[in-house]
């Protein structure tokens, strides 16, 4: 089969490393898109405009540019600050502004999900919530969560694939991830099309244990749910 | 902050990489909904041998990123000698190409699958009706099917046309000066990140919001006979 000439262990270095990017880049695009969902659901006009702004500017841009843009502008944003106050010299590395990267341009995808999943959620419980004096993080997370829950989690799962997909782009800003392994193997055994095909596969096992388990939770996110007859 | 001048100094770089990154995505777009229209219909086949090569082609191109599906044509093409002895080996050793051949095989990926979802929610009644009248199965696909999937899948192919046009960013990766090839230049040139990206960012703005605006007209057009009537 694939003779990967000893490089296998590197690649299986850069394949965690891109799980962790993917996961960390999920649990902030999970915060951004929240609190943008809660935000363009709010009845304070200026928080709808910001939250308004956020989802539709993002997802007009390609995550690539917005990627290099965060790597080089957000280095010479924090050098500047590091100088105003004196201190040394500090590296955004490519991690960081990759997983910032990720988390922002998927929480404004992630944002647009939960808005949907939370106007699923019959407003009269809501009410009736609050009228037992709930107060609002209690309400949101005994009544809207666990209701909004069922129907993000299609969209979650989508957005959650693109996400992880993404991550391949870490390795154009430098993040020694899979790709970049793949790279510097095929660099040095002239075997380009075997070492980036086993990247692919290895992308393919995380796609597809995603979609297993995207199913299963489906599944039980929806247990309650009456079945056709 | 943001330096104007040096914007407008390279804004014939940027039209360049405008118009690189615009004939790139349709041109992918255009073969790929051309190969699509075919693969979605096997994908509804229930004959596992038309069915299951075309199920195994769009899994591993949805389910893989674009630029490891791009390194593998690109880079990967010459570790074959068949490959470099061919007579495609002119065209497969020019990133250009590379890069058409890789999108175009995955957007035809994605595009099947929308297809196969459009053509299988034709409703039954429809299909039987035409054949009681003895249309012949390719009259059927022709008249009935075909015409009402393109409807149906209007609204997903138009997201994925902006996911096309985004995608081809990764163009850039590959010596093209697409937009985002254009950005990288000028931030490499004056190492003025925000001015260099912001630009590309501003022209695929306008971009996604064209192609917006020309699927929202399509819509139009051909729902137009959903619509509410007047009074």
């Amino acid at each position: 089969m694939l003779d990967l000439q000893g490089y296998g262990p590197s690649i299986l270095e850069g394949a965690v490393l891109t799980v962790e990017a993917a996961l960390a880049g999920l649990g902030l695009s999970i915060l951004f898109g929240l609190s943008g969902a809660l935000a363009k659901l709010s009845s304070a006009l200026p928080l709808r405009l910001l939250a308004g702004a956020y989802t539709t500017l993002i997802r007009g841009v390609p995550d690539l540019v917005l990627m290099l843009l965060v790597f080089f502008g957000g280095q010479m944003l924090v050098n500047d600050l590091v100088a105003r106050m004196g201190w040394d010299h500090v590296d955004v590395g490519p991690f960081t502004a990759g997983v910032l990267t990720l988390g922002f341009v998927y929480g404004a995808y992630m944002a647009e999900t939960f808005r949907g999943a939370i106007l699923a959620v019959p407003a009269g419980q809501l009410e009736a919530a609050r009228a037992f004096g709930m107060s609002p993080f209690l309400v949101f997370r005994r009544i809207l969560l666990p209701q909004m829950l069922r129907h993000a989690l299609p969209g979650f799962g989508n957005n959650w694939l693109v996400l992880l997909k993404a991550t391949a782009l870490l390795s154009v800003i430098g993040l020694d991830d899979m790709v970049r392994k793949a790279a510097l193997a095929a660099g040095a055994t002239r075997q380009p099309f075997t070492f980036y095909f086993a990247v692919a596969l290895v992308f393919l096992a995380l796609t597809t244990v995603s979609t297993l388990l995207l199913a299963l939770a489906e599944r039980r996110v929806r247990r309650g749910e009456a079945r056709p007859a | 902050m943001i330096d104007l001048a040096l914007v407008l100094d390279n804004l014939p770089l940027y039209l360049r990489g405008t118009w690189t990154t615009l004939w790139l995505t349709f041109a992918s777009l255009a073969l790929g909904l051309v190969l699509a229209v075919p693969l979605g219909l096997a994908r509804t086949s229930r004959n596992p041998l038309i069915n299951g090569p075309v199920w195994a082609y769009t899994y591993f191109f949805r389910g893989t990123p674009l630029l490891v599906q791009l390194f593998m044509i690109y880079y990967g093409a010459a570790q074959f000698v068949w490959v470099r002895e061919s007579v495609f080996w002119p065209l497969l050793s020019q990133a250009w190409f590379c890069a058409l051949l890789a999108f175009t095989l995955n957007t035809a990926a994605y595009t099947a699958e929308i297809v196969r979802g459009a053509v299988q929610a034709t409703p039954r009644g429809e299909i039987e009706a035409a054949r009681a009248l003895g249309m012949s199965r390719a009259l059927v696909l022709r008249r009935i099917v075909l015409p009402s999937a393109f409807r149906r899948a209007l609204p997903a192919y138009g997201n994925e046309m902006v996911f096309m046009l985004h995608g081809s960013a990764v163009a850039s990766t590959v010596t093209i000066v697409d937009l985002t090839g254009a950005a990288r230049i000028v931030n490499s040139r004056y190492y003025s990140p925000y001015e260099a990206f912001l630009t590309a960012a501003v022209f695929y703005l306008v971009l996604t919001f064209l192609i917006v605006g020309l699927v929202k007209l399509l819509e139009r057009r051909w729902y137009a006979h959903l619509r509410p009537r007047p009074g």
